[in-house]
């Protein structure tokens, strides 16, 4: 099964990191495929960030995204940029207090940034409960991969905040579990 | 793992103990990992002035018998150009990494081209052979600048992976091998000068501090390495042999792949739009397709393009206006459609599969 994933929201969100944990999940501890690209442009801050992964049980040829079948947006300009034109059959995540619009897919709200503040008392981890969200709503890896990746990408000293915010997005994901 | 760190690592593993060069956007990640890397294994990265400083300053690094290696791109390699033809005429193994982006002139620095093929090749003055790589991947980002080190060595000549901005900044799974094959220039004889070839034309080489004289210029130059510089028998004979230890086994050192003998049209490609002819010719399954996968660009394997008995045209995808196309025009008979891109995107599976649609029907894209 492949799928095309793509991340968007405004530069210093770690936009770029979810995609390289989601890609690291499925290539390293999934044992799958995955290629991770992103739009790489001159803003460092702010601005529309973009990265994309694809997950495929095959190689990878082509490694650009053609068709996102999964999105994680998390900033309005990032949707209006690259989530607006998604097609009626994807699934997209919204971090539903920094998008106003909603999408005509089918549209997941996870108050990522809000309940980052709130229960986490750190904005910076919002990105992660994106990809727990994500990977709870869809199972585009599994959840022990991505609990990996991240232990592998994030900063030392910030593990067990990293792991409590991916739990925070399964339980945001799945209200009833 | 990342493209331009896979080259740095290639780069590692193959030994190499120098760095120097100045950061420029889309190849800068291959210098801050070797900055990150080079200190820990007693290894120098020394950060220049410019790209013509970075160029010089492996050229002497690799004449102490180290392998040493810069990184730029576009406007960086102009600038290099100069010191790149007295690395070929003094005859100095050393590997240049350009993660190619759009030119020209600063042109578009973070999106990917392949415009810098016929500079790699003729941009610096003068008659001359260099040896020029592409990877397609991100593992062959790694295992084609481990082998640009043995070939420059085995060459003594500047050797290029000219990978591009899509590469470079891509991630994929790569596995790194515990150790990578090595070969080191073979050593200057007892008896024999600096400069005189053995039966392969190429000198052997003796270090800086080693026990021999060598004198070291870029003017045309006897055996003894000393300028001579208005004999034309002299000039031609150097300049002949520099060309000739490299063109003369253009096809045994040739590295590429070949997929479906048989096809009436077939792409020739490198670098990152292998991906795309992969995807049409191989997932696809376009009907009466077939490629050759180059790794090797220069020298230009001609030979390669007669294993296809059925071809009725060759396609050639690269991200600049059609450069190779025009390497291959001049060895066949069959039309070759250069379908050059710039602006910065990959080809789409469908734009290629659509030129040999109307091949097949008759119509010229």
């Amino acid at each position: 099964m492949r799928h095309e994933v793509r991340f968007s929201g405004f530069g210093g969100q770690g936009i770029i990191l979810s995609a390289v944990i989601l890609g690291r999940a499925a290539a390293l501890y999934d044992n799958r495929y995955a290629v991770q690209t992103q739009v790489y442009g001159p803003e460092a801050r702010g601005g529309a960030s973009m990265s994309q992964v694809i997950i495929d049980d095959e190689p990878i040829l082509f490694p650009k995204v053609k068709k996102p079948n999964l999105f994680v947006i998390m900033s309005q300009e990032g949707f209006e940029k690259y989530g607006k034109t998604a097609s009626p059959d994807a699934t997209m995540l919204i971090d539903s207090g920094l998008v106003h619009d909603r999408p005509e897919c089918i549209c997941i709200e996870i108050p990522a940034t809000r309940e980052a503040k709130t229960q986490l008392g750190r904005d910076i981890v919002a990105n992660i409960i994106m990809l727990g969200s994500l990977v709870a709503a869809t199972g585009v890896v599994s959840a022990q991969a991505l609990e990996q990746a991240i232990l592998a990408s994030v900063p030392k000293g910030t593990e067990e905040l990293n792991l409590k915010a991916m739990r925070l997005g399964f339980a945001l994901a799945v209200p009833e579990a | 793992m990342q493209g331009n760190v896979a080259c740095a690592e290639g780069a590692l593993a193959a030994g190499c103990t120098f760095f120097a060069g100045y950061p420029i956007t889309p190849s800068t990640e291959v210098a801050e990992h070797m900055a990150a890397k080079l200190p820990k294994r007693k290894g120098c990265f020394i950060q220049m002035e410019d790209e013509i400083a970075s160029m010089a300053a492996i050229i002497g690094a690799a004449w102490t018998g180290v392998r040493a290696m810069t990184a730029t791109s576009g406007p960086g390699f102009s600038l290099m150009m100069e010191n790149i033809g007295y690395a070929v005429m003094s005859e100095t193994p050393c590997v240049l990494i350009n993660v190619q982006r759009g030119g020209p002139s600063t042109g578009q620095p973070t999106m990917a081209a392949q415009g810098d093929m016929m500079q790699v090749r003729f941009g610096s003055h003068g008659d001359f052979s260099i040896i020029a790589l592409a990877p397609s991947t991100v593992q062959e980002c790694f295992e084609l600048t481990a082998k640009a080190f043995n070939l420059a060595d085995q060459f003594r000549c500047p050797v290029f992976l000219m990978a591009d901005e899509v590469i470079g900044h891509m991630r994929e799974r790569i596995t790194i091998p515990d150790s990578v094959q090595i070969v080191r220039p073979k050593p200057l004889q007892e008896g024999m000068l600096p400069f005189a070839p053995e039966d392969d034309l190429i000198p052997g080489f003796a270090a800086f501090g080693t026990g021999r004289k060598i004198p070291v210029t870029g003017l045309t130059h006897n055996e003894k390495g000393y300028p001579d510089s208005t004999n034309p028998a002299r000039h031609e004979s150097l300049v002949r042999r520099l060309v000739d230890k490299i063109e003369t086994v253009r096809h045994s050192i040739a590295d590429y792949e070949i997929v479906n003998e048989e096809a009436e049209y077939v792409f020739v490609c490198y670098g990152s739009p292998v991906r795309t002819v992969q995807e049409v010719v191989q997932r696809a399954k376009t009907p009466g397709t077939g490629y050759l996968h180059l790794r090797m660009i220069w020298p230009f394997p001609e030979q390669l393009l007669s294993r296809f008995p059925n071809v009725k045209a060759f396609i050639v995808p690269e991200l600049n206006l059609g450069m190779i196309s025009r390497e291959v025009e001049r060895h066949v008979c069959v039309p070759v459609i250069s379908a050059g891109k710039i602006g910065g995107e990959l080809h789409a599976p469908d734009e290629l599969v659509a030129i040999v649609e109307q091949l097949r029907s008759g119509g010229c894209p």
